[in-house]
């Protein structure tokens, strides 16, 4: 049942139709319908807590702090701070909490509020907190016009507020007038500031009963029935108070305190608070409270009698204060030194790492070994953590906050420790040029600095000039470079060369969120060949990496990193061709694009296969490049030049006069025969990689179809993804195109020779012929060629100058299956078939493709102007499965074939 | 202008993609940062991308111009650091205001272009108000945690520059992104609100945060929800994400938008994570299909790229937005 005469029953939300109320600090906070009641943290008070004024005042922030985290974990949902009290500037001191609170994540997760009467307060407090906090308070005791203008405000920062139930009158202490401010102080918000009514939480006052004075007996009644009027009939609008208020004379009997709090929490709550400022140490259950007590405190509150008050105020004499133990888990000091070092930096908490750093210090030799040891191993929890998304950064630096504590403790014992008080040495720190981010850099720098380093700070946006000659003004011995967007990678490697170019050879720390061990591997150690560049992983890493750099052993340290980047670098060339490849129909969206035009595509003379019998070769030995049969006698250098080449013209002259003479017993003797089978037929590009040979002009018939391969490697951008068959006009184009193909020997007879030099022992003889076969069939393929671009094709006018012909400075390709720009073997047999080649030129297939006799070349025409020599390359999976349906192979047999041009 | 909250209702719009990206295509040189404006300026100024929009208009217009080509509906400013707390990294706080008119006058006039060409599709600008370099909520000061670099107060007078400068240069909508400390976010809003109601404008507000590590928290610690509701009382045309994550890391959160904001959803996600070489290696087509299980799910109202993406992402997204249309959700402030 209600308190109150017109209603009924406990009070039940009525405002379904408004949103709810939702704070946040760095966790949300949603007063459902089911939330019931959120308690407020009160501790953080400086006129309700003694001992939090006297911390505020002697500035002792760190353990103020400690007082708003102990609220937090005894389950405070919010927290109330203020800080009005005449012996302290309100403002500084609020600024300076916050701005501490907002770095203390086990407190900032829960919403704030602004404790003030002094609106410059809470306007200063506003501006220091991200999550959507609570204004307490405003009311109309000051008129309206500056309700409404604080109230505006409000609402522009984006928070709740707290409105009191006080006019100019005074405050309100009777029903009546309780609900009567805060009617129309609702009635002002939602009208004429538009403030969301969920947003508005009253506070009808709460004071003391028991007093003594009658004027004060319905004070806690007059309350439970102004919450329930207010939560009836104010839409949306919350009830808060502050609870403890209301024992006020019973200060000093806590056993009765804590009852009447929680007798009054129970009954306010059923009326409809749902907020409320409390001290949750001095809270009982409402069901533990003796029924006696629990009696005599409720005929205060509830005013059943005349004589409650002296009821209650003798029966208090008679209870025994028994203040409650605050009850904090403390489990983890039991556990052992490592373990709670280690709970300590993970959970941010300085209040025992003095005590615990000693003892660490007691079990070993040196105070170094603490930090290096028992705090590098809590430090690296923590980077773990924060690697798996298990902390997030205010957290960490909270942790290296306790870390810089810690070290703090130690510095004395480690410099009584030396025997000279030198700095370990100077480390300079910058962010580089562009980059405008330090806060990485900036904790690097601690931590150094906490290791007794000295720390040169360039601050953001250094160049690398200015880098370059602080560091030799200052004679440092490390270098850092930090930055976090990825154009600072670049700048990085621009300071390395600097670096290189000015012959240094200090340490370069590489650190910061795009760098990486590959990059500083693979883009950065690489060009400061003359010092070492280490990547840095986090700030914890870089003691480690420093002291190394630095000390006796820093030749190993130096060399391990070395082999290491190299790895990495090996690592990185497999898993960069890897990772690059595009998918099939990505590179086939990326193919080479033509525009076709109908003067690039010349009809041919020749339609159909033509043979060339026993061709010319005095004509073929003027077509020679002799560059390649220098080669094959691994004389290295360029035709003509090499026969007066200092140290290899001797030798080369005498080899070109022994080609020249058996070249004159090949011709006159006929030693060997050339033949060719040449052909140009109708074809058109189709499904992007295939070309189709068409037998006549009506282009009905398909002759062969030659399949080709693509290339997929990732391209850099405005490159293609190029495939031979890009070279001809697409079918749907409606372009008619052509392309040709050829195979030419000039090994037939050959073997009579060979056997006759081989009989002799005569392997020079037998090699030069065999080169000489081998160039001469070259020479053929580049006659033929010419001779299909002046005559059988007809697209070139006249012929080049031999020079241009070596460069290949004519129009049109002629690539051979297997090689490069289409290297599937199995397109041979198509193309020996459709020239009728073992015919026509007695050259045969081996079982692996192999042509027979070997000084035999074999190849495709494309005559567009943009036809190119390419290298397809390493190709994926996906491609292989396409190309082993299309030519009906078995997929095992396909990837044999293309096994060297399968990605790793 | 066409009214952007109707069209909302009707069709997926998309935001463009990345600016900084595309110039890097252009391989500036210092003087092209400082044609006609800054030829004197003792800095360097190479890298100072908002300063483009003065001294080659040229190629942020052409950058704009291939983003709506591609099928862009709102297109972003060139103005990300075009406050006077950025530019302080460059002593070019006298160009904040500059960089704001300018920067978004030529995106008014590209726009306006393509919205002539073609009516049925209202382009907008949406005025880009970037996080700053300082952090609010964050001490840069290990050592000292209660310590702050600027004030709240001098953030919203910077705040109120830029976007001065943005709305008389013409912009339609006010873009605050790339949000990694709520407080700034807070300044930005605050100075909107006041700029505002001192011009007497109503330009739609989009909020968009940034999740920067794996807890799924913003910088500055909170988390998307919390986040949300710190922003909440700006009357905000949508809220959603931005930069940082790939489009399939940013999935959860979307969710939470989705479930909790009261307002259109935003995405304009990296075109991944950057590589260990610092590149964004997601293609269009990938993003394309990440991005599709967005709108199978209705998770977003505008869709768009951050670092890494290029008009080929926001083709393949516009392509893609395009067989969709909203899913059906009460929006509250319409």
């Amino acid at each position: 049942m209600s308190i109150h005469p017109d209603y009924k029953g406990v009070y039940r939300n009525k405002w379904q139709h408004l949103p709810n109320m939702k704070l946040s600090g760095l966790e949300p906070l949603e007063l459902t319908p089911e939330s019931n009641f959120v308690n407020i943290g009160e501790r953080t008070n400086v006129a309700g807590s003694r001992k939090f004024l006297r911390l505020i005042k002697d500035e002792q922030f760190d353990e103020a702090l400690s007082i708003a985290r102990d609220q937090v974990e005894g389950g405070a949902q919010i927290i109330d701070i203020n800080m009005d009290d005449g012996l302290i500037d309100g403002k500084e001191a609020m600024v300076k909490f916050l701005n501490l609170i907002a770095a203390e994540p086990d407190i900032s997760r829960v919403p704030i509020m602004i404790d003030s009467s002094k609106w410059e307060i809470v306007e200063a407090g506003l501006q220091c907190v991200q999550g959507k906090c609570v204004v307490n308070s405003i009311s109309l005791k000051e008129g309206k016009e500056k309700f409404i203008q604080e109230a505006k405000k409000i609402k522009q920062y984006g928070a709740a507020v707290v409105v009191m139930a006080f006019d100019d009158k005074g405050q309100a202490d009777t029903y009546e007038r309780r609900i009567g401010i805060c009617a129309a102080s609702y009635r002002i918000l939602v009208e004429d500031v538009h403030f969301p009514p969920q947003d508005i939480i009253f506070d009808p006052n709460v004071f003391p009963v028991a007093t003594g004075m009658d004027e004060h007996r319905r004070n806690a009644l007059d309350f439970f029935l102004a919450t329930r009027w207010i939560r009836e009939n104010l839409p949306g609008a919350h009830v808060s108070g502050g609870i403890s208020n209301v024992s006020f004379s019973f200060r000093g009997n806590d056993t009765v305190r804590e009852a009447m709090h929680s007798a009054f929490l129970y009954h306010a709550i059923r009326e409809g608070l749902d907020m409320g400022i409390v001290n949750p140490a001095m809270l009982e259950v409402y069901d533990d409270i003796p029924k006696d007590l629990l009696e005599h405190v409720e005929d205060v509150l509830l005013d059943r009698r005349e004589d409650a008050t002296e009821r209650l105020l003798n029966f208090a004499e008679n209870v025994a204060s028994s203040g409650k133990e605050k009850v904090v888990d403390l489990a983890w000091r039991k556990t052992a030194i490592q373990e709670r070092l280690t709970h300590s930096l993970v959970k941010g908490i300085a209040d025992f790492i003095d005590e615990d750093v000693e003892e660490a210090r007691q079990t070993v030799n040196e105070p170094i070994e603490v930090i290096e040891g028992h705090l590098m191993t809590g430090m690296n929890v923590v980077g773990d953590l924060f690697g798996a998304g298990k902390m997030f950064l205010p957290q960490v630096v909270k942790s290296a906050r306790v870390m810089k504590k810690a070290v703090a403790y130690l510095l004395p014992y480690i410099e009584a420790s030396k025997t000279d008080n030198r700095s370990k040495g100077k480390v300079l720190m910058a962010t580089v040029k562009g980059d405008v981010h330090d806060i990485g850099k900036n904790i690097v720098s601690v931590v150094l600095g906490c290791n007794n380093y000295d720390i040169i700070d360039m601050g953001v946006m250094v160049p690398a000039d200015k880098i370059l000659a602080a560091a030799i003004e200052h004679n440092v011995d490390v270098i850092g470079l930090s930055g976090l967007i990825t154009p600072s990678l670049d700048e990085m490697v621009h300071v390395a060369k600097e670096m290189e170019l000015k012959g240094m050879n200090i340490p370069l720390l590489i650190g910061g969120a795009t760098t990486s061990k590959v990059h500083t591997a693979v883009k950065i150690d690489q060009h400061y060949k003359s010092g070492q560049t280490v990547y840095v992983l986090d700030a914890s890493r870089s003691v480690t990496v420093v002291s190394s750099l630095l000390s006796d052993k820093k030749d190993e340290f130096n060399a391990a990193i070395k082999t290491e980047y190299e790895q990495v670098r090996e690592m990185y060339a497999k898993k960069k061709s890897f990772k690059k490849y595009l998918p099939l129909e990505e590179a086939r969206a990326n193919k080479f694009k033509i525009d076709w035009k109908a003067e690039d595509i010349q009809k041919p003379n020749l339609v159909g296969v033509k043979q060339l019998e026993n061709y010319d070769m005095e004509e073929l030995r003027q077509y020679i490049d002799w560059t390649p049969f220098f080669h094959t006698w691994e004389l290295r250098g360029k035709y003509p030049e090499i026969l007066t080449h200092e140290l290899m013209g001797d030798e080369a002259s005498k080899l070109f006069n022994d080609a020249q003479k058996m070249l004159d017993h090949i011709i006159a003797e006929k030693w060997l025969t050339a033949k060719a089978s040449v052909g140009i037929w109708p074809a058109n590009s189709v499904n992007d990689d295939d070309i189709e040979i068409y037998t006549d002009e009506s282009r009905t018939t398909v002759l062969h179809t030659q399949f080709g391969m693509r290339q997929q490697l990732k391209k850099a951008e405005s490159a293609s993804n190029v495939c031979v068959a890009d070279f001809i006009a697409p079918k749907e184009s409606g372009f008619k195109d052509y392309i040709g193909g050829f195979v030419v020997t000039t090994g037939l007879g050959i073997e009579k020779k060979i056997a006759e030099f081989e009989a002799d022992h005569d392997d020079y003889h037998s090699i030069l012929l065999k080169a000489l076969a081998d160039r001469l069939a070259e020479a053929f393929a580049e006659r033929l060629h010419e001779l299909v671009r002046l005559n059988y094709w007809g697209y070139e006018e006249k012929p080049l100058e031999k020079s241009d012909l070596i460069q290949e400075k004519y129009r049109g390709i002629r690539p051979a299956p297997g090689y490069p720009a289409n290297p599937d073997h199995t397109e041979k047999p198509g193309l020996f078939e459709i020239l009728d080649a073992t015919n026509l030129t007695g050259v045969t297939l081996t079982e692996s493709m192999a042509m027979y006799p070997t000084a035999s070349v074999s190849g495709w025409y494309f005559a567009h102007p943009e036809a190119h020599y390419f290298g397809v390359g390493k190709i994926s999976e996906d491609q292989v499965v396409r190309l082993a349906e299309a030519k009906g192979i078995a997929l095992e047999r396909m990837k044999q074939w293309l096994s060297s041009n399968l990605e790793d | 202008m066409a009214d952007i909250r109707s069209i909302l209702k009707k069709r997926i719009l998309v935001l463009d993609g990345a600016m900084g990206t595309m110039i890097q295509r252009y391989h500036l040189e210092e003087e092209d940062f400082r044609r006609g404006w800054f030829e004197n300026h003792p800095d360097s100024l190479k890298g100072n991308n908002d300063l483009l929009s003065l001294t080659r208009p040229d190629i942020i217009k052409a950058i704009h111009a291939e983003y709506l080509d591609a099928g862009a509906d709102i297109i972003e400013t060139n103005t990300f650091s075009g406050t006077t707390i950025a530019q302080a990294d460059y002593h070019l706080e006298r160009a904040a205001y500059d960089i704001n008119y300018f920067g978004a006058k030529i995106a008014r006039e590209v726009c306006d272009e393509f919205t002539a060409k073609n009516p049925d599709k209202p382009r907008f600008v949406a005025g880009s108000i970037g996080p700053t370099n300082v952090t609010l909520s964050l001490s840069p000061d290990v050592n000292d945690p209660g310590f702050r670099v600027t004030t709240f107060d001098k953030m919203v007078v910077a705040y109120a520059e830029q976007v001065k400068g943005l709305i008389a240069g013409g912009a339609d909508i006010l873009l605050v992104e790339t949000i990694f400390d709520t407080l700034n976010a807070k300044a930005a809003l605050f100075a909107i609100n006041s700029v505002q109601e001192e011009l007497g404008t109503d330009l739609p507000i989009m909020v968009s945060g940034t999740i920067t590590d794996a807890s799924g928290r913003t910088l500055s610690g909170q988390t998307t929800e919390a986040f949300m509701i710190s922003v909440q009382h700006a009357n905000l045309l949508s809220i959603g994400l931005n930069c940082a994550l790939g489009a399939n890391a940013l999935r959860p959160y979307l969710q939470i938008l989705k479930q909790k904001a009261p307002f259109f959803t935003s995405a304009h996600p990296n075109a991944g994570l950057p590589n260990e070489m610092g590149e964004y290696d997601e293609s269009p087509a990938f993003m394309a299909s990440q991005i599709k299980t967005f709108l199978d799910e209705g998770l977003v109202n505008i869709i768009g790229g951050c670092c890494g993406t290029t008009p080929a992402h926001i083709k393949a997204m516009a392509d893609l937005a395009a067989t969709y249309s909203p899913k059906e959700k009460e929006v509250i402030n319409d």
